[in-house]
């Protein structure tokens, strides 16, 4: 039940692109084509729902125990940097086909600040535990590792769906003023107002 | 070696405007621009940032080996960020709650990674640090006229005092925020391209602008 919760609250409600503006970049960036954003998506997906799995622990284990929460920031960073980079040279390693889909995205996901906020927003019991539905003292690294996961399907979602606007969108005669970076946020404008709806319910 | 400051300056403010030009740090403009005084606040400490973090890397430009400089940039940013957030917590606790999540998000933003590679490693400090301060000048205002004019047409308010009880909810939702930088970006694409014309061919200004004028209010 409750991960049902989790899933629609972090795919639907909360969407992290739409919602709460988390990865746009990317959003905007790499979205001109179905394939491509699907890839994205994906790879952002795996590095989120690593990054809980392994930034909660260190948090919770290691940097309160040791009264130095401060060093959260530089801590993540370089936790979500290396990740990346054992991921890419895995890849390239064991599997090369999938690394020919996903590589040249890798090296984009650190500076992504969908990674990032996620790994901060999930060490923040109150404001998770209110996002999700549960008691704050009930958060643990399951819920962390199910909201990355979910956070990063909601990512996926989002991404794709612009994608598909932006297909049909490059067909069209718009005005240069336009073309580009302002009309994909009206596209992407229009994707908030939907998800706008899920929030309502 | 002599630095032009007065190009260091329009590039940062104007031509090169780094929420409205280069469309870079989207994330914080979207989220944050609900309020003009959230502009102030994420752009002075973004501006801080991008000082600091602009000299110290230009500092270290020659020591800094090349094949790890992205991952030595970035601790060097997310300390300052660390600095900026402890400070605000203490000092300014009502600004660091309303900046929230976006002000631990400032290590990724893209515009302190994006000047680091392509000025301040490349630049002298003194150079450096003015590049930072007016791209810096240039993020916090756009980023507090389009926090006014959502908060005007959102709200009924300006930096917190009443206008009027007139809203349109549109503009404070999640939509509004990308309709309002779609609008941000394509007007002052306008107005940089209208004066572009007017200052190349003086005598050709006439007909084409006015066009583009009427198309864009259509498209609006």
């Amino acid at each position: 039940m409750e991960i049902i919760m989790i899933l629609v609250s972090a795919v639907f409600i909360n969407n992290f692109v739409v919602v709460q503006f988390l990865g746009i970049c990317p959003f905007l960036g790499v979205s001109k084509d179905f394939k491509s954003a699907l890839g994205m998506g994906l790879a952002v997906t795996f590095v989120m729902t690593l990054t809980c799995l392994i930034t909660y622990p260190i948090y919770t284990y290691i940097l309160v125990p040791l009264k130095i929460e401060y060093m959260e920031i530089i801590v993540f960073i370089f936790v979500i940097a290396a990740i990346v980079q054992m991921i890419e040279m895995a890849l390239k390693k064991y599997s090369p086909t999938l690394y020919n889909a996903m590589g040249i995205y890798l090296p984009l996901i650190t500076t992504n600040c969908a990674v990032l906020g996620v790994a901060e927003l999930v060490i923040d019991s109150a404001q998770i535990a209110a996002l999700i539905g549960i008691e704050a003292t009930a958060m643990n690294m399951g819920y962390a590792v199910l909201y990355g996961l979910f956070a990063g399907l909601g990512f996926t979602l989002a991404i794709v769906l612009m994608s598909g606007l932006r297909e049909k969108i490059n067909r069209l005669p718009i005005n240069k003023h336009l073309k580009g970076f302002p009309i994909a946020m009206i596209a992407a404008c229009f994707i908030a107002m939907a998800f706008y709806v899920f929030g309502l319910v | 070696m002599k630095t032009n400051f007065k190009k260091i300056a329009t590039d940062g403010v104007i031509t090169n405007n780094p929420t409205l030009k280069l469309v870079l740090g989207t994330c914080p403009t979207l989220a944050l621009t609900t309020a003009a005084m959230n502009g102030i606040g994420m752009g002075a400490a973004v501006t801080f940032v991008l000082i600091c973090s602009n000299l110290i890397i230009s500092l270290l430009r020659k020591v800094i080996p090349n094949q790890v400089r992205i991952p030595a940039f970035v601790l060097i940013i997310a300390t300052f960020v660390t600095i900026v957030r402890l400070a605000l917590d203490k000092l300014l606790p009502s600004i660091y709650e309303s900046l929230g999540l976006y002000l631990p998000l400032i290590v990724v933003n893209c515009i302190i990674l994006a000047r680091a590679e392509s000025f301040a490693s490349k630049n002298s400090p003194i150079a450096s640090v003015a590049d930072g301060l007016f791209m810096g000048i240039g993020f916090t205002l756009a980023l507090t006229l389009m926090g006014a004019f959502r908060e005007i047409l959102g709200a009924g308010k300006i930096f917190g005092i009443t206008l009027w009880d007139f809203k349109i909810g549109f503009f404070s939702s999640s939509a509004g925020a990308f309709f309002t930088y779609a609008l941000f970006i394509a007007i002052f694409s306008l107005v940089a391209g209208t004066i572009k014309t007017h200052k190349k061919k003086k005598a050709t200004v006439t007909t084409e602008p006015k066009e583009e004028v009427i198309e864009e209010k259509e498209a609006e």
